[in-house]
């Protein structure tokens, strides 16, 4: 309890009559790699604007390191941000807009020059001091902000979509030295993003949002394995998500048949909702299988194969290394390690059937997440 | 690109070229050559020297554009900052009215401030009214035919010109540069002469330019404001080319033109040099 750096209690904040954060409370530990991640408009970049004091909450109390900080304005906190869209000073050049905040700080002409040094370092744009920010890429302006925002030592870096504007490659290279940069100065890093793989990676702690609630707080392993309700489940990787039955502990049915799993603790003819990742279901000859189905669409991913299985009117996604044939009738084995059993909620049967998945259907939402990124830059 | 789309290309800026050289190369050969000509047409410097003795009325000239130029600098500047900040929609009603007076003739605007200023105009007309109910006498300010009179002229006819290019460099600024230099540290007053105003340097000289060039140049306003008391460098060249007061003299007119006009180049030459200067080190925004 006392290394929390940052508490939130009850934050509720609402936009023209639209609530937009509904009693958030949320710790955030010293030192840790926190993500916020949920789908846009969840409020995650709200959560971020109030810690850094752009935004002033309707009620609730910002606690930092132990004091109340509703009212201090942002050039106050001890905390920086690292802008989606950079946000650097295009009349100053590299060296300038790093000791930015030095030279209000009013430090000396020397320290500032080994801490500008320093950051470059930091970020690997050793030689570019002179450098016009017009000319560089944005990658490279990346850089420069977060040298910029951690040449003022911040206690907590707050970083908001930082990468979202960057290509594939480029993204997967820095979210690896953003993770560096974090455990080298031991500093706390809240992080807010939609895309689940960045949280995943790069986490200590991950926050899942949805319509400005906290749906789930956990290790990344955590969320993957254990997801609190279907949204997360949903949200976080690929889930077949299908209504189920708790017999009694350890044992569960759904689709028909009964299956033994690890989950304990609830009513007895509970309804649930059942969890299964489409990697943790094997294929097996249809007269082994625990659950049958007709092979209704094949697709090749390169490590796997995506099949999606039509088992009593319910679409599955199983992920295997073996291919299959659309029209074959094939047999499903699920360990029981692999059943995730989650309680009933608000989202149960909005998510996991994936019987409006299709090629087509991918596509149409790999173009928008397209045009999305082309809107960034 | 292909030939055919170059000779459109060409063809299409054919009407323009062609205007060009009537309506601007042409007049600038002319006055070239009437500056340096007299009135015989053969070649004198004697035009450009006589010039000297209108030194003061340039100085004039150039004192009262300047003193408009930073009159509308400071109203100007709070202005489109406040109009940037606000809501899209009451930025277009403010952005409308400020253009509204450009819509309206530029005489007719500068004769109504005269029909306000005079000695037995609205404002005195109002002040000895009001002052009478208490039973004094008041002869009146003295407000038209002044030096004053004319930088109000000039103030109020060249003000949007400044508050325009100003507003337009604020909006473009991003926000999140402004929230980036309050996280970085920064109180409200750092945030502007370490922000806003380096990254507004190219509105501000454009819309100087845009203010002091007609500024210095002007007769009009002088002249109905001013009531030929203070003689502008304007009139004078309206005089040695119309010959209202005097005699008709294109040659001396002609020079004291070019003189006003390579003046004129020199400060937008240094105008544009600060200009450079914020663009090497990034503060470009267009």
């Amino acid at each position: 309890m006392a290394n929390n750096i940052i508490d939130l209690k009850k934050i509720s904040v609402a936009f023209d009559g639209e609530q937009i954060l509904k009693d958030m409370d949320l710790t955030i530990e010293d030192k840790e790699f926190l993500t916020l991640l949920g789908p846009s408009g969840c409020g995650k970049t709200t959560t971020l604007r109030i810690i850094a004091g752009f935004l002033q909450p309707d009620s609730g109390d910002v606690i930092f390191d132990g004091k109340l900080i509703n009212g201090v304005p942002a050039h106050k906190r001890q905390v920086n941000t690292i802008f989606q869209r950079y946000a650097l000073f295009t009349h100053l050049n590299v060296f300038e807009n790093i000791a930015f905040g030095l030279r209000i700080q009013k430090k000396k002409e020397q320290e500032i020059k080994e801490t500008v040094t320093e950051m470059l370092s930091l970020v690997n744009l050793k030689g570019f001091e002179t450098r016009d920010i017009n000319t560089l890429s944005g990658g490279q302006q990346q850089r420069v902000a977060i040298a910029r925002a951690l040449a003022v030592k911040p206690r907590v870096l707050l970083l908001d979509e930082p990468l979202g504007a960057l290509d594939l490659k480029l993204r997967k290279d820095m979210q690896n030295e953003l993770k560096n940069i974090q455990q080298r100065l031991g500093i706390t890093f809240i992080y807010v993003t939609h895309d689940q793989e960045e949280a995943l990676s790069m986490s200590d702690k991950i926050v899942v949002m949805n319509n400005g609630v906290i749906q789930q707080i956990g290790t990344p392993i955590d969320i993957y394995n254990e997801p609190e309700n279907a949204f997360v489940a949903d949200f976080i990787g690929e889930s077949n998500i299908v209504d189920g039955i708790m017999k009694e502990d350890f044992v569960c049915k759904f689709s028909g048949a009964t299956f033994k799993c690890l989950d304990k603790g609830f009513e007895k003819n509970e309804p649930v909702d059942v969890v299964v990742r489409p990697e943790d279901v094997d294929v097996v000859p249809i007269e082994q299988g625990m659950l049958k189905g007709k092979v209704t669409s094949v697709t090749f991913k390169g490590v796997h194969f995506e099949i999606i299985v039509d088992i009593g009117g319910f679409k599955w996604m199983i992920q295997s290394t073996d291919e299959q044939f659309v029209g074959d009738n094939i047999g499903l084995y699920i360990e029981p390690d692999a059943i995730h059993i989650m309680k009933k909620s608000e989202y149960s049967g909005l998510y996991g059937d994936f019987s409006s998945f299709s090629e087509e259907f991918d596509e149409l939402s790999d173009v928008n997440a397209g045009t999305e990124d082309a809107d960034d830059e | 690109m292909n030939k055919n789309s170059k000779g459109l290309q060409r063809a299409m800026t054919a009407p323009f070229t062609v205007w060009m050289a009537i309506f601007i190369i042409i007049p600038i050969a002319l006055v070239l050559f009437y500056a340096f000509t007299d009135a015989n047409g053969s070649f004198t410097f004697s035009n450009i020297l006589s010039i000297w003795e209108y030194r003061s009325t340039y100085i004039v000239s150039i004192e009262l554009a300047f003193v408009a130029t930073v009159i509308c600098l400071l109203l100007a500047y709070p202005l489109a900052y406040s109009i940037s900040r606000m809501k899209a929609r009451h930025q277009q009603t403010m952005v409308l009215l400020v253009m509204l007076p450009m819509w309206m003739n530029f005489l007719i605007r500068t004769y109504a401030w005269m029909t306000i200023l005079e000695d037995t105009g609205l404002i005195n007309t109002l002040v000895k009214g009001f002052l009478s109910l208490f039973g004094y006498e008041f002869e009146g300010f003295a407000m038209i035919n002044t030096n004053g009179a004319i930088i109000l002229g000039m103030v109020y006819n060249f003000l949007p010109y400044m508050i325009l290019p100003i507003y337009t460099v604020l909006t473009k600024i991003d926000h999140s540069v402004i929230e980036a230099a309050r996280d970085l540290g920064a109180n409200g007053l750092h945030v502007f002469t370490k922000v806003l105003l380096p990254q507004s340097v190219p509105g501000i000289i454009s819309g100087i330019t845009m203010v002091f060039v007609p500024a210095v140049s002007t007769f009009i306003i002088s002249k109905l404001l001013g009531g030929g008391m203070t003689y502008l460098i304007g009139d004078i060249i309206e005089n040695y080319f119309l010959g209202n007061t005097g005699e008709v003299n294109y040659n001396v007119g002609a020079a004291l033109s070019l003189v006003l006009m390579v003046l004129i180049l020199i400060s937008m030459g240094i105008m544009n040099r600060f200009d450079k200067d914020a663009e090497t080190s990034g503060g470009g925004l267009f």
